[in-house]
This record gives structure tokens, sequence and C-alpha cells, in this order.
């Protein structure tokens, strides 16, 4: 391949990251740029290594661009930055638990907080973009990539954009979590990193939307399938998301500071704004978009009813947008506002439900595949867990109940039942539906381990959500409690040492989770080798003798 | 019409309302059109066409 511009502008690149951290304004932004030159000089080496200088030039033999050969009827897809992104989508989901992990006995055990860089305060936001942006986020560009290509029949549009878009992604993840562990953040909730990095997701962000729309726009399927609807519309609000709120004005034009447009209480709404549609739109509608391509493939039936995913559709983006106000209950917020943000959030449990039955639904008929298919039960529970934390979270936006869950462990745990349960699970359905088909294996290693993984994480999430709703509660209680005198009972500090027990066990789920991260690494690993597990087929019934091993 | 906080709110609270309003029931009408099952039938099949 010809990377011999691309090396130049990189080496271009670091160059410029060498002369950034020379005229530094403040000593964060210096070590964020040698980061940045250390990651772009390593970038051009190993592309340097690739050009060809020999003077005999390869000819066409190579020209197919790593695609899926095509023979003359069928479209040649651009899978190469597919298998790339399953592969990060693994590397970072095991990163992002880790560090969830790490956060976990932190609260459990104070000593783990290692000054500066690894205390909790540093940690936290490490694990959250992590999981959302760096696991949830490759997940998502690579199965749109996919689906996008498989259900417009067409070849990703751009040529190579599609690389820049996943490259220039993987570098905003390398500098947003150095970025964490430096003390470089904005504060912003999900939003953390500063301007310069912000700028330059917008840049990858602008070029991500320009190839799914332009492989929408070059489509030879005359409609545009239902999860495209939501993958596109997960990319332009998060564009607009993202703008809005991270609107700033740097400090020093080589200094890592900037300070937001926004002042008091505006800064709050645009913020819980922005933090709540990233969890709609990035977490919601781009999974929504894998649900309903994955799940109707893995079962092989048509989705339940298509005519309810455009209702489903609708509904989410019309309603979804209004629901941050609940994140402000009790503030100096309007109260119209608070209450406007808890009336859509109660009413986003009906395109919620109707997307829930739509996926539970179509496994209607076949439902005896889930003795047989751990994936496809992965799946299956990942929209029953949509289901429970989408009818959670409404209930929690109702304000008298918002009084005592607010702040507390409760919103923690119902975070992470939509995450692992949700965004996690259908995520590893569609892992391990894809990288059998994206690297020609006749199936999976072992679909024996698939089912370790799905009950090591659905242990993970029950034994996590479930103690999380008693810290919660127990915390919203003791805070509120009043004794007969007027005071109140319970220091805050008597609450933090009543939660202990509650950490240790929230950490223990956190690491069957990780577990489970782990044994999917290991078999997606085998897989991709080539390697067949001998093992007896799933379901439970007598062995069958095997003919070839 | 000047863009300040309240004809901005006022705008929202009113027209805006209406036309989303309308513009919600008027897709579902659309969906449930005489004639749509098919057509989505159709639309549901395309994930099977590749593959």
């Amino acid at each position: 391949m010809k990377h011999t511009t691309v090396t130049v502008f990189i080496g271009l690149a670091a160059f410029l990251a060498l002369l950034s951290a020379g005229f530094a304004a403040d000593d964060s932004f210096r070590a964020h740029s040698y980061v940045l030159f250390f990651v772009l000089v390593m970038a051009t080496i190993v592309l340097m290594r690739q050009i060809d200088f020999s003077g005999d030039k390869m000819i066409p033999l190579r020209a197919n661009g790593g695609g899926t050969a095509g023979t003359a009827d069928t479209v040649a897809y651009q899978d190469d930055v597919v298998r790339y992104g399953a592969i990060a989508t693994m590397f970072w989901g095991v990163v992002g638990f880790l560090v969830g992990v790490v956060a976990a006995s932190q609260l459990a055990w104070p000593d783990l907080n290692i000054e500066p860089w690894f205390n909790f305060g540093r940690v936290r936001p490490l694990h959250t973009s992590a999981v959302i942006f760096a696991f949830g986020g490759n997940a998502l560009l690579a199965t749109s990539f996919y689906v996008v290509q498989r259900t417009c029949r067409a070849r990703l549009w751009g040529g190579d954009l599609a690389w820049f878009v996943f490259w220039g992604y993987q570098l905003f993840i390398v500098l947003a979590a150095t970025g964490y562990l430096l003390g470089i953040t904005d504060g912003r909730e999900y939003a953390e990193p500063e301007w310069y990095v912000d700028l330059w997701l917008t840049i990858v962000w602008v070029a991500y939307l320009a190839v799914f729309v332009g492989t929408l726009v070059k489509r030879k399927e005359p409609h545009i399938y239902v999860a495209n609807w939501f993958y596109l519309a997960f990319i332009v609000t998060i564009a607009m998301l993202h703008v809005v709120n991270n609107l700033a004005m740097p400090v020093s034009f080589l200094g890592s500071k900037s300070y937001s447009a926004f002042a008091g209480v505006q800064d709050a709404l645009t913020q819980w704004w922005y933090g709540h549609n990233a969890v709609g739109f990035f977490l919601t509608a781009g999974f929504l978009g894998m649900m309903y391509y994955f799940i109707p493939k893995q079962a092989n039936r048509p989705v339940y009813s298509y005519r309810l995913s455009i209702i489903h559709f609708w509904a989410l983006i019309f309603l979804y947008i209004w629901a941050g106000p609940h994140h402000l209950h009790y503030t100096a917020l309007p109260d119209w506002a608070q209450t406007l943000g808890m009336v859509f959030s109660v009413m986003l449990w009906m395109p919620s439900w109707g997307g829930m039955i739509n996926g539970l639904m179509t496994l209607s008929g076949a439902w005896d595949k889930l003795r047989t298919d751990p994936i496809l039960r992965m799946m299956v529970i990942s929209v029953a867990f949509y289901g429970m934390s989408t009818f959670e979270g409404p209930m929690m936006s109702i304000k008298a109940v918002n009084s005592l869950s607010h702040y507390t462990d409760w919103t923690i745990g119902h975070v992470h039942s939509g995450a692992l349960g949700w965004v996690g699970m259908i995520s590893f359905g569609a892992v391990y539906h894809l990288v059998p088909k994206l690297w020609n294996r006749e199936r999976l290693y072992s679909l024996r381990m698939v089912n370790w993984h799905f009950w090591l994480a659905t242990l993970g999430i029950v034994v996590y959500a479930a103690v999380m709703w008693v810290s919660g509660i127990m915390q919203g209680l003791m805070w509120r409690e009043y004794g007969e005198d007027g005071y109140l009972v319970y220091s805050f500090a008597e609450t933090v040492s009543a939660m202990h027990p509650y950490y240790v066990l929230r950490t223990f789920g956190g690491v069957l989770y990780l577990l489970g991260a782990l044994v999917m690494a290991f078999n997606i690993y085998k897989t991709i080798r080539g390697d067949l597990r001998r093992e007896v087929p799933m379901g439970g019934g007598a062995p069958v003798a095997q003919a070839a091993g | 019409m000047e863009f300040d906080y309240h004809s901005m709110r006022t705008f929202a609270d009113s027209w805006g309302l209406l036309a989303m309003t309308l513009f919600f029931i008027g897709v579902v009408l659309w969906v449930l059109r005489p004639g749509a099952r098919r057509a989505a039938d159709d639309a549901a099949a395309i994930p099977f066409k590749e593959d």
C-alpha cells in the first residue's frame, strides 16, 4: 500500500508536536505534547517500514485494497477497518473494565489511591471514557461500518477516510486517557478532555459522518434499513452535542486550560443536556442500530415489526433530547425546566419499551434457539437489561424518587445495569457474531466459553446492581434521617463507613464481569488464529459423535 | 422576531411544539397507511440479502 504522503504528514505532525512541547505554556500541556509526539513518531516509524523503497513497484496484485474479495456481482466491502475495530473494541473493553475494577477497589480500600496519577479523581474519568468512548465507541464504529455496507450493498465511501476515522479516534482515546492521568480536565461529565482534544475529535467525527452519509448516498438498496437510521442519528446528534457542550475559550494557544462559554446554571444545563444525550444517542441510539441488525441476523429471522421500529425511532429522537434536566432536580434550574425534564423522561417509557418488545419478539417462534446459541442469549439479555434500565431511569427522574436517589450509589447502579447489561452485552454479542465472519472462520473457537462469559457477566451485573440498590437506598435514607431534636442523625463520614461492605461486594461484581471479558478475549484470539475447540455442542443433549476434529 | 430568551422560548413551546407534534403524528399515520405492511416486510428483509 502507498502510505508515502500519509507518512510525511504524520512525521510533520510529530515535529509540530515536539515544537508545541517546547513552547508549551504549562507543564501539563508540555507532558501531553510529548505523549502526542511519541505516539506520532511511533506511527511514522511503523508506516515507514511499510513503504516499498525498491525500484520495481508492485503492480495490480494488491489493488483490491484489502476488502473481501469481490466477484463480478458482489461488492468488495472494506472490512479491514472493521477487523481492526473489532480488535480495538475487545482491547479497550478489557482496559476499561480493568480500570473500573481499580476504581471500585479504591473506593473500598482508599489506600489504593496512588498520588498523583492514580488517585480516584483521575482514574474515574479514565474508566468512564474508556468504557463509553473507547469500548463502546469502537464497537459502534466497527459495527456501523459493517452494517452500513451490508444493508446498502455498497463499499464504504471515501476510500482511506475510514482509516483516518479509525486511527484518528484511537489517537483521541490515547490523548483523552493520558490527559486524565496527567490531571488535564475541563471537568465536564463524560466530556472531560480539554479544548485541543475536543477539536481533534470534531475533525474525526466530521470525517466519520462523511464516510457514513457518503456510503448511504451511493447505496444500491433503495430503502435505508432502520439500523442505519439509528446509527445516523447517533453520529449527527453526537456531533451537535459535542460541539455545543465544549464551546470554550482557551487561556493560551499552547496551554491546556480553557474556560467554558457558559456560566452558572446555563453551564450546568448545557452539561446535562450533553450528558444525558450522550446516554440517549451514544449509548442508546447507536446500540439500537446494532440491535436492529445483529439480533435479526443471529436469530435468522426479520425484526418482529419493522413499522414499530420506525415509530420507535422517531419517538426516541423526539423525546430523548429533552430529558437532560432531570439530572438537576432541586437545583437553581428553573422549576418548569426540571418538570419538563421529568415529564419527557417518563414519556420515554413508551419508545424504550416499544423497542425492547420489538427486539425480544424477533425471537417469537424461535425461542428454542436460546438453548443452543449463547450468542443470541447474550443479545436477548442485553435487550432485557435495556428494558429494565429504561424502566428504572424514568422512575428515578420523578422528583419524589429523585430526592432519595440523587447523588447516591443507586444512580451508579442504574448506570451500570444499562452500561454493563445493555451496551456491554449487545456489543459482546455483535463481536461474537462478527469475528468468525470477518476472518472467514467456520465458527467461534468455543461456544461453551461464550456460555461461560454469559454467566460470568450476568452474575457480575446482578451482584453489582443489587449491591448498589441496597447501598444507594441506605445512603439516601441515612442522609435524610432527622432525629426528634431536628438535627441530622448521621454525619457524612458515617454513611461512607456504612457503605464499605457494599463497596467490597461491588468490586467483586466488577471482577466477575472483567473475568468474562478475559474469557471472551481468549476466545476471540483463538478464533482469529483459526483454532476450533473440540467440545460437546450446546443444548444439553447427548454428546454427538464428531466426524472430524 | 428578536432572538432573545423569551421570544425563543415562546416560539419553542408554541409553533415549535406544534410542528414537531404534527410531524410525529404524520410519521405514525404514514407508517400505518394501507399497504405499508408489504413495504415494511420488504425493508425488514434487507439484512438477509447479503452473506
